[in-house]
């Protein structure tokens, strides 16, 4: 199991955003999360990334644990220097793509390797060139971001997470920043990392994506999963209102 | 007096007046940085010093505070003032552009997105990289003309270091034009004031220019 992360809990100002969420992660998984906005899709990545602490329950990566609650219910996280090794494991792209401005194509994606991770220039440069070209944007390595469309932007975001070897690969609703004539293009590059057995889970709002390329599908509302399961069952035979309400939409 | 005399005599005040700038941006650009950041500090009473005392460099006229850095040392404690008169002029500067500078910074960190904190914070750099790789070159970009306009100013405000009997370019030129009944010596400060600042406009341009490679 890459990822286990057990009755997950968080709230914001007193506002339950994650009620009692469990989602675990084998190698070579493709698990895409739907749900309505407000769901607490994305706050579940950010917990996972820890770019968000959890209110209780237990995160583990590689069945090693990185935070947990005790009996008295007090969360705890590892130390922050064992955090950046929990850190190495997944890799997260955002919405908004956040790439670095400042930096050419190519050093958004070697910079953290090579001072985060201390490889040397070389390797990272390598592998760097060999994302791009799999991207298919090697052409723009000297570009700056700005210079990109949004589509070629989030490729070169995923590329950069992918250049720190990730275990494991979160995307938060990768297409929602894009032009619709522009998804396509990355939703390619997901699929065909897909293939080559990358785990991932992807918050998505491509119904049609999600249901060709995940293994398993998990719907999601008002913070709890409402419904997972093979997406082929979850979008043709719902069993839960709650799914069928929110499936209804998008047949639309 | 010729004018030859009266340029070579302001000559030795524009140089003093150089100082007093150059000594100035060296001190209050770091420092200014040491401010913004503490006044971002987790300890609250950090903050609340921190932010009386950009208060008080913003709200009192800089002559008054050059005033108390001279004569603040002789009333409090008694000390001889004599060799300090230099020294109070810069310290007076320098505490006074850092605090300016020290809000321009923090107007520019704040308006790095997130995200950008973020995207560092998952590809594992550690605070300190996050800044100096990732945050410092964008905050420098954005605060170039805030930066520009302090810059310019204290070229002029040099001339408050007059009130410590300091001799630089604006005491010379009162003093010069009182003894010799002519308004020359404030023409000739004037038009160094003037060339002085479109150094500055034009240095500054091209370190804007240098870093337009990014939107």
């Amino acid at each position: 199991m890459i990822l286990e992360m057990n009755n997950i809990r968080k709230h914001f100002d007193g506002l339950e955003v994650l009620e009692d969420i469990s989602l675990n992660v084998d190698s070579g998984e493709v698990v895409s999360i739907i749900g309505p906005s407000g769901s607490g899709k994305s706050t579940l990545l950010r917990c996972a990334t820890f770019l968000e602490t959890i209110d209780g329950g237990e995160i583990l990566y590689m069945g090693d644990r990185a935070a947990w609650t005790d009996e008295k219910g007090s969360v705890s996280y590892v130390h922050h220097q064992d955090l950046r090794r929990f850190r190495n494991y997944c890799g997260l792209v955002f919405q908004q793509f956040n790439l670095f401005p400042h930096y050419s194509i190519l050093k958004n994606i070697i910079d953290a390797p090579i001072h985060v991770q201390k490889r040397s220039r070389e390797e990272a440069e390598e592998t760097a060139m060999q994302l791009l070209g799999k991207m298919g944007i090697a052409d723009k390595a000297n570009a700056y971001p700005y210079q990109l469309s949004g589509g070629q932007q989030q490729r070169v975001a995923i590329a950069r997470a992918l250049a720190m070897k990730p275990e494991i690969l979160f995307f938060d609703e990768p297409t929602s920043a894009l032009d619709p004539e522009l998804t396509g293009e990355v939703l390619k590059v997901i699929r065909q990392l897909a293939e080559e057995k990358m785990t991932m889970v992807v918050v998505t709002h491509e119904m049609p994506f999600a249901k060709a390329v995940s293994n398993r599908v998990i719907f999601m509302a008002d913070g709890v999963i409402v419904e997972q399961g093979d997406p082929v069952k979850v979008f043709e035979d719902p069993q839960e209102e709650r799914t069928k309400q929110f499936l209804r939409v998008f047949e639309r | 007096m010729t004018l030859s005399t009266m340029l070579s005599t302001m000559g030795a005040g524009m140089i003093r007046t150089c100082l007093i700038f150059v000594l100035t941006l060296v001190g209050s650009l770091p420092l200014g940085m040491i401010v913004a950041l503490l006044r971002k500090s987790r300890f609250a009473p950090v903050r609340g010093i921190i932010s009386v005392y950009i208060s008080i460099m913003r709200d009192t006229p800089l002559m008054l505070q050059l005033l108390c850095w001279y004569f603040g040392p002789f009333y409090l404690f008694g000390w001889n003032i004599g060799s300090w008169r230099f020294p109070a002029i810069i310290v007076g500067f320098v505490l006074n552009y850092a605090a300016y500078f020290a809000e321009i910074y923090r107007g520019g960190i704040e308006s790095i997105p997130a995200g950008q904190y973020e995207a560092a914070e998952v590809l594992g750099y550690s605070k300190a990289q996050t800044f100096i790789r990732i945050i410092l070159p964008q905050v420098i970009k954005i605060i170039m003309p805030s930066v520009t306009n302090e810059v310019i100013t204290l070229v002029k405000d040099t001339s408050l270091a007059f009130t410590l009997a300091y001799q630089e370019v604006f005491s010379l030129a009162k003093q010069i034009s009182a003894s010799q009944t002519s308004f020359m010596p404030f023409l000739i400060a004037g038009i160094f004031y003037f060339v002085a600042n479109y150094i500055v406009e034009i240095v500054m341009k091209r370190i804007e220019k240098s870093l337009d490679y990014y939107k």
